[in-house]
């Protein structure tokens, strides 16, 4: 037996040392405690002092005291170095304990996985992976809103498989639960609305018109605006974190495979719920913000409450009301839409769910501003 | 030789607001054994689990770990325990999040020193005897039910916790896995000394690995005999008899 060659140890409760045993062979010889809390060589760091004439490798472990799975992670990894290089790998020298966990570590064979981890993106790849991601998902967008219009046209045609008590359900759920977080927005944004026009009417000493533009204000734009919002975050993100369990929990597999229509059964009830509620919500909204307006004229302006009752009557016309509520219908759609969307699409995961429900306020925010510029636009040049 | 207690249940009672699941359970577990809670469907069995691990304060009673309260120590001690133990959930509970290896290696960065390349050689061992080598890239998304449930037994492992509660290990698994399972916990036990607790109803799994065992009723609602599943087979109480030979006996 040739000379041994300390790996390491030193002052730490382990040794290791290297012994050549004649021509191609290489002892391992362990002593002293192999915990993981001993701060234990990687197997990674002997690589190295196995020359490449070495053909067979033993163990001796006589000196070995306690030891815990850290010790054969050390072997096993060494072992994967071994079978790599061509080297012959004797454990006789080993515990039994020791050599029954090797032999249950490699008895299922290493799955071979290339791939999985690309490197860090640049933005420039990032912004194009995003692009195609989003254009990826036109179809799936398109595909969705034809399966709600087929829905429709089948709950027109008294075909759909929907119950109605779920309907009523939904709406209690997205109208009337929903009147304090509208109630407390819509009066501050009817606040803010008063201040900021009395600040300029003062200017030309037409501070009656506070009520003119409130009302307008509050029943064309910023009411069916504030509310879809405010439902966005509420009700969009509800409806996709719901689906996205029920995906989860293969619910909406198990409706597919009884032949029900989950667009039928849990898609439409949702969207006639919140097409329903949200102009009630807006004209709710609009009158909250009124009541703002007034507080504001009265407290601080010096209006009286007839004045500005006459003057909210002067401004509002119909048109203003037609205007707000089909605003607030089609932001009620946009919301239903795009909470459904992201549910119906949503992975198997909790992370998932999650990312769904992100993405329902994303997108159903983004399809508002859309729809509202739109429709600005549209009844600008109808002259409403 | 005497064997030395490890866990004790001591007058334990669990309950659901005013509905009792299970009462007065009295138990000693010693070291090294491999301590089965068995008994039908909704008897208590993984109640009783979670009030071992600390999950759900029992009504009433108590468990010492070594003879330490663990039910009336402070959060501090409670929590010292806590790290003696290692839970695998019956559906893996892994960080989705995570993939498997970061999922494995979670605890050995939390609660050792050991640098990243150690930790490494630590995670794919740990993987390699759930038989997920060559997984740890993997997200627990892409994985089956019962390629979770494994990963879950890797990461309750990972630092070779002196008791290991692990609850329905071999339901979803094909038989060869399911086996391969119960040979790695008697390994874990022979190899590692650990001792440890399964919660199951699988019968192969009871008389291969149990060496002692609580059997629980959900008619009376506490446990009805303790001992050794195979003892129980051949001479134990009725009930237990039934259960154990799928109502033959």
């Amino acid at each position: 037996m040739k000379k041994a060659h300390p790996i390491s140890g030193g002052k730490k409760a382990w040794n290791l040392d290297m012994r050549r045993q004649g021509s191609g062979e290489v002892q391992l010889v362990f002593g002293g405690r192999w915990c993981i809390d001993e701060d234990l060589p990687c197997a990674g760091e002997l690589k190295s002092e196995l020359s490449e004439d070495i053909r067979r490798l033993t163990y001796h472990s006589a000196d070995l005291g306690a030891w815990d799975s850290g010790f054969p992670a050390f072997l096993a990894t060494l072992q994967k170095f071994c079978v790599g290089r061509g080297i012959e790998v004797d454990q006789r020298g080993l515990p039994e304990g020791v050599r029954h966990l090797l032999t249950m570590a490699f008895a299922v064979p290493e799955q071979k996985v290339s791939g999985r981890r690309g490197g860090r993106q640049t933005l420039f790849v990032q912004v194009g992976a995003a692009t195609i991601d989003f254009f990826r998902g036109m179809p799936a967008m398109l595909h969705f809103l034809g399966e709600i219009t087929l829905s429709f046209g089948r709950l027109f045609t008294g075909r759909a498989q929907f119950r109605m008590g779920d309907l009523w359900l939904e709406m209690e759920e997205v109208g009337p639960r929903a009147l304090a977080i509208v109630s407390v927005i819509c009066f501050l944004v009817g606040l803010i609305l008063a201040y900021l026009g009395a600040d300029q009417l003062r200017m030309v000493g037409a501070q009656r018109f506070i009520a003119d533009l409130v009302a307008i204000g509050m029943v064309r734009e910023m009411g069916a605006l504030m509310t879809g919002i405010i439902i966005a975050g509420r009700t969009g993100a509800a409806f996709a974190a719901q689906l996205g369990t029920m995906q989860v929990n293969e619910e909406i597999d198990a409706f597919k495979t009884m032949g029900i229509s989950p667009i039928d059964f849990l898609v439409l009830p949702r969207i006639l719920a919140l097409m329903l509620m949200m102009p009630l919500l807006t004209l709710y909204a609009g009158f909250i913000g009124m009541l703002a307006g007034l507080l504001v004229s009265i407290t601080i302006f010096d209006i009286g409450v007839f004045e500005y009752y006459t003057e909210t009557l002067q401004a509002l016309e119909l048109k203003h009301f037609m205007v707000g509520l089909s605003k607030g219908s089609v932001y009620g759609a946009m919301v239903a839409y795009s909470g459904c969307l992201r549910g119906i699409q949503c992975g198997r995961s909790a992370e998932a769910v999650g990312e769904a429900a992100t993405s329902a306020v994303v997108t159903g925010i983004l399809l508002i501003t859309i729809s509202a510029s739109l429709l600005t636009i549209v009844y600008y040049h109808l002259g409403i | 030789m005497e064997k030395e207690p490890h866990i004790k249940i001591h007058n334990l009672t669990m309950t659901y607001g005013d509905f009792i699941v299970q009462h007065d359970i009295n138990c000693v577990i010693n070291k090294g054994d491999i301590f089965v809670i068995m008994g039908g469907n909704g008897c208590g069995k993984t109640t009783l689990m979670r009030a071992l691990v600390g999950l759900q304060r029992p009504a009433a009673g108590t468990v010492f770990y070594s003879g330490e309260d663990f039910w009336n120590g402070t959060p501090e001690e409670q929590a010292r325990l806590k790290r003696r133990l290692g839970i695998m959930f019956q559906g893996g509970a892994l960080w989705s999040s995570l993939t498997l290896a970061e999922n494995v290696a979670l605890p050995l960065h939390e609660y050792t020193g050991l640098p990243p390349g150690r930790i490494d050689e630590i995670v794919s061992f740990k993987l390699a005897l759930v038989g997920l080598a060559g997984f740890e890239e993997f997200y627990p998304v892409e994985l089956s039910g019962g390629m979770k449930k494994r990963a879950g037994l890797a990461r309750a492992i990972a630092l070779d916790p002196e008791i290991l509660v692990i609850d329905e290990p071999s339901s979803g698994l094909d038989p060869l896995t399911a086996r391969r399972l119960d040979d790695l916990i008697l390994e874990l036990r022979d190899s590692l000394g650990a001792t440890i607790v399964v919660v199951t109803h699988e019968l192969a799994s009871i008389l291969n690995i149990g060496s002692s065992s609580v059997y629980l009723d959900s008619e009376t609602r506490t446990m009805i005999a303790t001992g050794n599943p195979r003892e129980a087979l051949k001479s134990g109480e009725a009930k237990v008899r039934r259960f154990l030979t799928r109502g033959e006996a």
